[in-house]
C-alpha cells in the first residue's frame, strides 16, 4: 500500500486541539469556582489525552512530551490520588496556555517560549512527585524490538484456553501469521476434543505445536501471541532445547480439561449484561456526532448564490406584476411558491452561519479571573443566553469591543473589596454578560454592580476638552459624551472619570456592524452597556428611496421618521447650508441629489421628502424625491466589486436588475458635521 | 462485504483511521463515541470494531463489554486503540472482551497491518 501523507490530518488535529484546550480551560475554571463533579475532571483529562494521542500520531513530539506530563497529573486527579489544589489549577491553566503556544508554533511555525515551557513542565513534574508518583517516559512512536540473538527457529506450544473464541481471537489467524515469519510445521493436538456429540461449538478444544523454521527473534514470535497471552498457555523455545519444556506443558493442561468436561462453555457472557456506567449520560448533548465541519468559504459561497437567487426571484416577481391574474393564474401561483421557498432557503442558509454567542463569552471566565487577580478585586462572572445565535462574522467582530467593555467594568467599574464592603455591598462584585434576541436584533449586555459613571466628572472633563455640554443635559446625553473620540484616551481621564477607555473605538466597531451601543448607569449601583446588533451582516432591512432616476437604500435601523416639511420649517443658514426644524430641533439638511452629484434639478425642500436619520447619536435630515418602500436587501460589497466610495457602505441589486447603493448614514453624519463642506468632500 | 467500524472522539484520529483503511480498500463507518457506536452496531453487523479507550458518553471499555454481549458480536474482533501501553488498561480491555489492541501512536502502515491480521 502506498504511504499515506498524514499531514492531511493536521488541520483537523489543530482545530480539535484548540477546541479541546478551550473545553479544558472552561472545566478548570469551573473547578476553581467551586466543587465539581467527576465529569469535569474527566473532560479535562480527555482533552489532554486526545491532544497527546494526536500529537504523537501526527509527529508533534514537543506537544506530545509536554502533554504526557500534564496527562499523568490529570490521571492522578481523576483517580482521586491527587487532590487538586488552587495552585494546581493555576498551573494547569498555564499549561493550557503553554500547549496553545506549542500548537500554534507547530501550526504556523515560529518559536514558542521553550524556557518557560520547560519550567512549567518541571513544575508539573514536581506536582506529580507531590502526589507520590513519577511519570514514565512517553511511549516511543515505534516499538523498537531489542536485538535478540536469532535462533534457527522456534518450537511453539500453543494451548488456548477453552474460552479463547469469546475474545474474538481465532487460532487460525494466529497460525497464519506465524507462517509469515518462516516455514511452519504445524501439529494439531486434538487430545482435548470430546466426542463431537457433546462438543460445544463455541469452545476451543484444540491445541497446537508449531515448529517455526526461520531466522526471527523470539519477540517477533511472542508478538503474534500478544493479544492472547492471557487466554492461552504458551511456550516458545529455541528448536534445540524444546523437548523438556513440552513435557511440562502437557502436565499443566489438566485442570482446564476438567472445565470443558462440565459441558458448559466458559464464555463470560454474564459480564456483558452488567449496566454500563456511561450509558445513562447519553442524554448529554453530543455535538460531534450530529454536526459536520464545513469551511466558511463554502458557506459564504452558498450565501452568495442564495443572494443571487433572491435577486432573480425579485426580478421575476417584478416582471410578472403586470400579468393578467386570470390568464396567468398558474404561472403566478408558481412564482408565489418560488417566493416563499426562496425566503425559506435564504433563512436556512443564513442559519448555517449562526454560532452561539458562547463562542465569545467562553473567553471571558479566564480573562476575568486573571484581571481580577491582577487588580486585587473579587469578581463573580454570570453569563446568560450563551446559546443565542449570531452570525459568525458578527461574533468575530464583537469580541474586541466586548473585551474592552469587560476590562473597563473590572478595571474602573467594580470597586476593591474593602471599598465595596464599606459601602454595604457584597465584597464580591458581579459582572454579567447576557445575550438575547429582541425583535430582529441581538442584544449583548455587559453590566456590573460597581460604582457607575460619575456624571459630574464626565461633565467637567467634557467641558475641559471643549465638548458641547451643559449641566442641564439629561443623563443619557451625558453618558454619550464618553463615546467622543479622544475623550477617554488620556490616562488621567480614566482615573478621574472612572470609565471609558477607548469607548469611541467600541462604538465605532459596533456601528460598523450596523449596531448601536446604549448605556445606562446609576451612581453607586453599577452600569449597563447594551450592544444591539443585526442578526446577520449579509442582509439589511432597508428603506428604498428614489432620487431622480436612482434608488438608494437607507438602513432601516437608522431611519427615525420621514416627513414632508412645510416651507416655514426649512431655514437657510449663513454658513452651514439649510436646516430643518422638526419638533423644536434644528437638523442639518443634506440633499442626496447634491451629495451624490446626480443630474436633474433640485426640488424645493417643501416639495420633496426628508428622511430623518440618526447615527452616532446625531440626527440629520436627508432630502429625497420619493419613498419607494421597505425591503430586505442582500448586501454586496462595493469594495470587492468596485472600490470604496465615501458615503456608501455597499450595494445591492434591485428586482429590476439595477444596482442600488446603500447609504452609509454614519459616514455622512460624520462628514457633514466635520468642518469640511460636501463640495470639498466630493472633490 | 461487511464494514469496519472506527470509534474515536478525536476527529483527527478518526479521519486518519478511516482514510487509511479506506485507502487500503476497506469499507469503513465511523462513530464519535461509544453510545453512537453501540447504536450503529445494533443496526449493522460490522466485521471489525476499532475503538478508542477514552471517550465521552461511553468509553471504549464499556463499548467492548456491551458489544461482546450482543449475539452478533460474540466472536467479532474488537480492537482497542490505546495510548496506555501499561498493562492495566490492556487487562481491563481484555476482561471486557477485547480481542486485542493497537498502541497509539501508530502510523497508517501499522494500522493496516493490524487490521489485515484480523479482517482478511
Amino acid at each position: 500500500m502506498s504511504g499515506i501523507d498524514i499531514t492531511r490530518f493536521h488541520q483537523t488535529f489543530f482545530e480539535e486541539s484548540f477546541e479541546g484546550l478551550d473545553a479544558m480551560e472552561a472545566a478548570l475554571l469551573r473547578m476553581s469556582s467551586g466543587p465539581s463533579d467527576a465529569e469535569t475532571i474527566n473532560t479535562i483529562f480527555r482533552a489532554a489525552h486526545s491532544i497527546k494521542g494526536g500529537a504523537a500520531t501526527f509527529g508533534f513530539s514537543e506537544v506530545a512530551g509536554f502533554t504526557h506530563v500534564l496527562e499523568t497529573l490529570l490521571d492522578l486527579m481523576r483517580s482521586g490520588r491527587h487532590e487538586a489544589t488552587p495552585a494546581d489549577i493555576d498551573c494547569l491553566l498555564r499549561s493550557g496556555d503553554a500547549l496553545r503556544s506549542l500548537l500554534t508554533a507547530a501550526r504556523d511555525g515560529g518559536q514558542p517560549d521553550r524556557d518557560g515551557i520547560a519550567a512549567l513542565k518541571a513544575e508539573l513534574e514536581s506536582r506529580l512527585k507531590g502526589g507520590g508518583e513519577t511519570p514514565s517516559a512517553p511511549a516511543p512512536a515505534q516499538a523498537s524490538a531489542p536485538a535478540a540473538p536469532a535462533a534457527r527457529g522456534w518450537r511453539v506450544r500453543f494451548i488456548p484456553k477453552p474460552e479463547l473464541f469469546a475474545s474474538g481471537n481465532d487460532p487460525v489467524r494466529i497460525l497464519r501469521e506465524l507462517t509469515q515469519l518462516g516455514r511452519c510445521e504445524v501439529h494439531c493436538d486434538s487430545e482435548r476434543l470430546p466426542g463431537l456429540r457433546i462438543a460445544h461449538p463455541e469452545v476451543c478444544y484444540l491445541a497446537w505445536t508449531i515448529e517455526l523454521h526461520g531466522d526471527c527473534p523470539r519477540e517477533a514470535v511472542a508478538e503474534v501471541f500478544a493479544w492472547v497471552e492471557d487466554d492461552c498457555e504458551l511456550h516458545i523455545d529455541a528448536l534445540e532445547a524444546a523437548v523438556e519444556v513440552a513435557v511440562t506443558a502437557t502436565e499443566t493442561r489438566a485442570p482446564e480439561l476438567k472445565l470443558i468436561e462440565g459441558g458448559k462453555p466458559a464464555t463470560p457472557a454474564a459480564a456483558a449484561t452488567a449496566p454500563a456506567p456511561g450509558v445513562d449520560r447519553r442524554a448529554e448533548t453530543r455535538g460531534d456526532g450530529s454536526s459536520i465541519r464545513v469551511a466558511t468559504e463554502k458557506i459564504d459561497a452558498l450565501i452568495n448564490l442564495v443572494g443571487e437567487l433572491v435577486i432573480t426571484q425579485a426580478m421575476l416577481q417584478q416582471q410578472s406584476a403586470g400579468l393578467d391574474p386570470v390568464q396567468f393564474e398558474r404561472l403566478l401561483a408558481g412564482l408565489s411558491a418560488l417566493n416563499r421557498n426562496t425566503r425559506s432557503i435564504q433563512e436556512a442558509v443564513m442559519a448555517t452561519r449562526m454560532l452561539p454567542v458562547d463562542f465569545v463569552f467562553s473567553r471571558f471566565p479566564r480573562m476575568v479571573r486573571d484581571l481580577a487577580a491582577k487588580l486585587g478585586k473579587q469578581v463573580r462572572l454570570a453569563t446568560s443566553g450563551e446559546q443565542t445565535e449570531i452570525d459568525k462574522g458578527v461574533i468575530e467582530r464583537i469580541a474586541d469591543p466586548l473585551t474592552h467593555l469587560v476590562r473597563n467594568a473590572i478595571d474602573h467599574g467594580l470597586e476593591l473589596p474593602e471599598v465595596r464592603a464599606a459601602s454595604g455591598k457584597d465584597p464580591i462584585g458581579t459582572l454579567r454578560l447576557a445575550a438575547s434576541h429582541q425583535g430582529g436584533h441581538i442584544v449583548v449586555e455587559v453590566s456590573d454592580d460597581g460604582r457607575g459613571l460619575d456624571r459630574r466628572r464626565i461633565l467637567a472633563k467634557a467641558a475641559e476638552r471643549g465638548l458641547p455640554c451643559s449641566e442641564s443635559m439629561a443623563d443619557g446625553e451625558v453618558w454619550q459624551l464618553i463615546f467622543a473620540p479622544g475623550f477617554s484616551t488620556a490616562a488621567e481621564v480614566t482615573d478621574v472619570s472612572g470609565r471609558g477607555v477607548g469607548m469611541d473605538v467600541v462604538k465605532k466597531n459596533i456601528e460598523a456592524l450596523n449596531g448601536a451601543v446604549e448605556i445606562q448607569s446609576e451612581a453607586g449601583r453599577g452600569m449597563r452597556v447594551a450592544i444591539r446588533l443585526p442578526l446577520t451582516l449579509a442582509i439589511l432591512d432597508g428603506m428604498s428611496v428614489a432620487v431622480g432616476e436612482e434608488v438608494f437604500i437607507l438602513p432601516l435601523g437608522s431611519v427615525v421618521e420621514s416627513l414632508q416639511p412645510q416651507p416655514e420649517q426649512v431655514k437657510r443658514m449663513a454658513q452651514q447650508g439649510s436646516v430643518v426644524r422638526v419638533r423644536n430641533e434644528y437638523l442639518p439638511l443634506v440633499d442626496l441629489r447634491e451629495w451624490f452629484a446626480l443630474p436633474g434639478t433640485r426640488r424645493a425642500t417643501h416639495e420633496a421628502i426628508v428622511v430623518i436619520v440618526e447615527a452616532e447619536g446625531r440626527k440629520l435630515a436627508m432630502q429625497i424625491d420619493e419613498l419607494v418602500g421597505q425591503q430586505q436587501v442582500v448586501i454586496k460589497s462595493l469594495e470587492t466589486n468596485y472600490r470604496r466610495v465615501r458615503g456608501v457602505s455597499g450595494a445591492t441589486i434591485l428586482g429590476d436588475g439595477r444596482v442600488s447603493l446603500i447609504v452609509d448614514v454614519g459616514a455622512i453624519v460624520r462628514l457633514f458635521s466635520s468642518p469640511q463642506t460636501p463640495a470639498a468632500i466630493a472633490a | 462485504m461487511s464494514r469496519i467500524l472506527a470509534v474515536d472522539d478525536s476527529t483527527s484520529m478518526r479521519q486518519m483511521v478511516v482514510f487509511t483503511l479506506k485507502s487500503a480498500g476497506y469499507d469503513v463507518a465511523e462513530a464519535a463515541d461509544g453510545v453512537i457506536a453501540l447504536e450503529m452496531a445494533k443496526k449493522e453487523k460490522f466485521k471489525l470494531v476499532l475503538c478508542d479507550v477514552n471517550m465521552p458518553n461511553m468509553d471504549g471499555i464499556t463499548l467492548v463489554r456491551e458489544l461482546r454481549g450482543l449475539p452478533d458480536y460474540k466472536f467479532t474482533p474488537l480492537l482497542m486503540l490505546t495510548t496506555e501501553s501499561g498493562p492495566e488498561k490492556k487487562q481491563e480491555g481484555k476482561a471486557a472482551g477485547a480481542t486485542g489492541w493497537l498502541v497509539k501512536p501508530f502510523n497508517p502502515e501499522q494500522l493496516v497491518a493490524t487490521v489485515q491480521r484480523v479482517a482478511s
